[in-house]
């Protein structure tokens, strides 16, 4: 992890990492439970992704504002007391504003309290650095999960239910695994394969994840 | 009573095979994936987790029935478990390192690892969304554990097994555990309709 406390910060750069490099679930793996539960739905993916990327920047910003008052030794129960604060922020909101989407992943908008991508962000960048950096690496980190999610979700919207955002849009018989619990499995499987194929192809690393 | 006791009993049996939390709810993947390679270290932490789960759902129950209800602080229910879940591992790390070392050398890292699932924050969460009597409570967070090391053992004994199998490239790691457990919940799914709650 690059220390970016130098004046030069490439804001881009930074915004990137998260998205392509670092992407939180299908290069880290980390983060995977809402991956799989709420991506049965287009419109439930998106918002969940939404959710994550709200809380990911304000406790980004809030760890960097208040980071020279914590004291290193109560630092973790510090982060996060601020991370379940931000959580049940968006969870009341999202409770209030879009009930009936709530009602299917209620339980996993209250268990982004438990993301590790969230804690490491606060513990290895927030917490050393200003708060401008700190909210673009939320940023990044937070498109980054909302692009997998999207991705999973269209797909598996597209294969298991003919529909995307609710709408119908291929008439035929759909093919009803992509929605069983089996099929999000599957799907993460086969797109984590897909972009390691990707790496290999065409950036020529023989590095894959093995963890 | 007798009524009662069946009750549990299929409580428990829904919550390990019917609603098993790895392959039909989803959580808990990052440990499941992370310690699932050797069955050594798969059997272990079902072990602490297990009891663990037990302790901290009938720690919590207390908390929330008998401090949060009362003084009507229930919107505060994913900080307050989160900090029951903290303090419970700590506590049971310092105490396991004075009593137990044995245990403390075998199944230590496990316990640091258990704060970080989502697993043990979600069973007092629907405990609480559920409205379920102590004894319940307890025999869900039983179920649960239950269902997490059998999820954990079935998938460990599969990769040790893989190690040797010729996976292709772009599939090697992650992302073969991932189509295996896609047909382990194929399977599981079998087990709905087992028992109508």
């Amino acid at each position: 992890m690059a220390q970016h406390s130098t004046s030069t910060i490439n804001y881009k750069e930074l915004i990137l990492n998260g998205i392509v490099k670092e992407n939180t679930i299908f290069k880290l793996a980390l983060s995977l439970c809402p991956a799989i539960a709420v991506t049965s739905g287009l419109k439930n993916g998106v918002l969940m992704g939404v959710a994550v990327l709200f809380v990911q920047v304000m406790v980004n910003a809030t760890i960097s504002l208040i980071r020279n008052f914590i004291h290193p030794k109560v630092r973790l129960p510090i982060f996060m007391l601020v991370i379940s604060g931000w959580v049940t922020v968006t969870d009341l909101t999202m409770a209030a504003a879009v009930p009936d989407v709530y009602k299917q992943m209620g339980l996993y908008i209250q268990l982004i309290v438990a993301f590790a991508s969230i804690l490491a962000r606060a513990e290895m960048f927030a917490s050393k650095n200003k708060i401008a950096p700190s909210m673009a690496d939320g940023i990044g980190m937070g498109i980054g999960f909302l692009f997998a999610l999207t991705v999973i979700s269209f797909f598996r919207e597209l294969i298991g239910k003919g529909s995307l955002w609710g709408m119908p849009i291929v008439h035929a018989k759909p093919l009803l695994i992509m929605i069983l619990p089996a099929g999000g499995f599957f799907a993460v499987g086969i797109l984590m394969a897909f972009f390691n194929w990707i790496d290999m192809r065409y950036l020529k690393k023989s590095s894959v994840s093995s963890h | 009573m007798g009524s009662e006791f069946t009750k549990l009993f299929e409580l428990i049996i829904s919550a390990s095979l019917i609603n098993n939390f790895v392959f039909t709810r989803f959580l808990g993947l990052c440990i499941f994936f992370g310690v699932s390679k050797k069955m050594e270290t798969a059997v272990g932490m079902s072990i602490t987790f297990t009891a663990v789960m037990m302790i901290n759902a009938s720690l919590s129950w207390l908390i929330f029935n008998y401090v949060m209800i009362p003084l009507d602080i229930t919107f505060l229910k994913i900080i307050v478990f989160i900090g029951v879940v903290a303090g419970l591992v700590q506590a049971s790390d310092t105490i396991m390192r004075k009593v137990a070392p044995g245990l403390y050398y075998k199944l230590g890292i496990y316990l640091a690892l258990i704060s970080t699932n989502c697993i043990i924050l979600a069973v007092p969460l629907i405990n609480a969304g559920e409205k379920y009597s102590f004894i319940q409570s307890l025999a869900f967070g039983l179920g649960s554990g239950l269902g997490f090391a059998l999820a954990l053992i079935i998938m460990a004994s599969i990769r040790e097994k893989l190690e040797l199998a010729d996976v292709p490239a772009p599939f090697k790691g992650l992302p073969m555990a991932f189509v295996i457990t896609g047909l382990i919940a194929l399977a599981f799914t079998g087990f709905s309709g087992l028992i109508t709650l």
